[in-house]
């Protein structure tokens, strides 16, 4: 526990991670709300989504969808900056060698900064729903349409984006201990997020197995489960997996990215 | 013993950085751990404190092996220059470390008072100085009462003031019966506060002993007219130039024989080899 409230004490006082979670709900905002509603109320809509769909989109009751839907691209990609930061800096600044000397066993000090993680995450999931929800009420009040808040099914989608939000996460605790540091674990943790797996949807095309493959990666994973819990519109939301399968697969990304970082934390010199 | 190695070894490839050192440290003494830049010393002590695992030979640190929590808890150590959050001050990168070490925050004030960073524990680590990174690193190490005090280099990159209070800080907390492993390249520093010292070089422990023992006997240089008459008088001289070196320390008998046989005596004064002449001879570092 020691660990624990240790992590949760220094990530707490970070700038880097209220400035991270500030940037996340700021882009959810912007592109769950302000641009649907700009589209809504006059604007060019181009992508040809209906009045209808715009208005389902922004409603309270599909604020879980909205959580989700960006979560597989730009918010994991968000996540994964946070948590490689949080554990790559710590080898620049010398707090891993401070860490290890202090009393826990290398396997508690990497619970720690886990489980501080978890935490964190667990707060940006709730701070997204909680702040797009205000935008749904917010919208539908000022379009004076009837709203009702969302049920019990709401569960589904908050707790797909947890899922999602840890295999992210795990992502980047496995980047920055491989890399050991946080330059190097961002960029290889962004180029994925964004860039390769986009690439390989595209080879995907031409090439049928690497469409299979790209629909079990990381990104594509998560994609789909967000697409089976509803949500749509957004960039990297997939259809072509069962939620069933696709979180199968999340649970097993982390199993192997925590897993591999804490036997590599636990193992390895620090020198 | 508080610390013992025996043939601790730790090999990169084929090249041996710490080869089969065997060393002790005594209950409450200041142990000097002295070597060249890239001797040892550092990848000796991240293997008491388990960062590093040996190759082969083993440690015991207060009887437990190195890196376990039982060890660790009841060790402060200093490696290399403090590592802290940049972005906390001072108290709550204390309070960090505390809560690691599963002791009361209620202690970080004590640990500040006792560097003298309690003025300025409120102040971000990164607008610290060298001198108050390396105190707040000493005050981390301090935190829970460890028996035993490991500080690599802790004076690395001060000015000449902050180096004295690194030295006078060291020299109270051995004054108060603690336990301290002072690791250095600084012979000045440790032949000033260290009870004992251990010599390494190239990996490997040279000598292991009290710096008096270190230094050797007292040699007296006698400067003496005509010289090799005196060389003749006294037996067991050695000439060096113009005077003569004896490892004798009854110096009014020697003056006496000297006198008595006409030779004109310049200078009589002892001649002891300083730790640098020592540690030079040992290394082998010019």
């Amino acid at each position: 526990m020691g660990s624990v409230k240790a992590e949760l004490l220094r990530l707490w006082k970070w700038p880097a991670t209220w400035v991270l979670i500030g940037v996340w709900l700021v882009m959810t905002l912007t592109f769950g709300y302000v641009f649907n509603y700009l589209a809504l109320n006059g604007g060019t809509n181009a992508r040809g989504a209906s009045q209808q769909q715009l208005i389902s989109a922004m409603q309270p009751e599909n604020v879980g969808a909205a959580v989700v839907r960006g979560l597989p691209m730009f918010g994991g990609a968000i996540i994964l900056v946070l948590a490689a930061l949080a554990v790559g800096s710590g080898y620049g600044w010398g707090t891993w060698k401070t860490t290890l000397t202090a009393g826990p066993r290398r396997v508690s000090a990497m619970a720690g900064t886990l489980g501080a993680l978890a935490v964190i995450v667990v707060l940006l999931v709730a701070l997204t729903f909680v702040v797009n929800l205000g935008a749904a009420i917010t919208v539908a009040s000022l379009e004076g349409w009837d709203w009702n808040l969302p049920g019990i099914g709401v569960l589904k989608p908050l707790a797909a984006s947890l899922l999602i939000a840890a295999m992210w996460t795990g992502f980047g605790v496995f980047l920055g201990v491989i890399t050991k540091g946080p330059a190097l674990s961002v960029g290889l943790g962004l180029m994925w997020a964004i860039v390769t797996e986009n690439l390989l949807r595209g080879v995907g095309s031409l090439l049928g197995p690497v469409e299979d493959l790209t629909k079990i990666l990381p990104g594509g994973s998560a994609g789909n489960l967000a697409g089976a819990v509803g949500g749509s519109g957004a960039p990297g939301v997939l259809n072509d997996l069962s939620g069933t399968t696709a979180a199968l697969f999340l649970v097993g990304y982390i199993v192997v990215f925590v897993g591999a970082a804490t036997a590599l934390k636990v193992r390895r010199d620090l020198v | 013993m508080i610390v013992t190695t025996e043939k601790l070894t730790k090999r990169y490839g084929d090249r041996a950085v710490v080869d089969e050192v065997s060393l002790s440290v005594r209950r409450g003494e200041v142990y000097g751990f002295l070597g060249p830049n890239g001797a040892g010393k550092t990848t000796t002590i991240r293997m008491l404190l388990g960062l590093v695992k040996p190759t082969s030979g083993s440690a015991r640190v207060l009887g437990k092996a190195p890196g376990t929590p039982e060890a660790l808890l009841k060790v402060g150590s200093l490696i290399e220059g403090p590592g802290f959050y940049p972005y906390l001050s001072g108290r709550d990168n204390l309070r960090v470390h505390a809560a690691r070490r599963g002791v009361d925050k209620t202690h970080v004030e004590a640990a500040l008072e006792q560097v003298d960073l309690a003025g300025a524990a409120n102040e971000k680590f990164r607008r610290y100085s060298l001198g108050m990174k390396q105190r707040l690193g000493v005050a981390a190490a301090l935190l829970g009462q460890p028996e035993l005090l490991i500080l690599d280099e802790p004076t690395n990159g001060l000015d000449p003031a902050g180096m004295a209070d690194m030295r006078d800080l060291v020299r109270a907390l051995a004054a108060q019966g603690q336990t301290v492993l002072l690791s250095s390249h600084l012979l000045g520093e440790v032949e000033e506060i260290c009870d004992r010292v251990g010599v390494i070089s190239q990996g490997r422990l040279v000598a292991e002993s009290t710096v008096e023992q270190l230094r050797g006997d007292t040699v007296l240089l006698i400067r003496a007219d005509p010289i090799e008459k005196a060389h003749v008088l006294i037996e067991g001289s050695s000439l060096h130039g113009d005077v003569l070196h004896v490892r004798e320390t009854d110096a009014g008998s020697l003056v006496r024989t000297l006198v008595h046989a006409d030779v004109d005596v310049q200078e009589v004064r002892p001649l002891r080899r300083t730790l640098e002449e020592v540690f030079l001879e040992m290394t082998g570092v010019a």
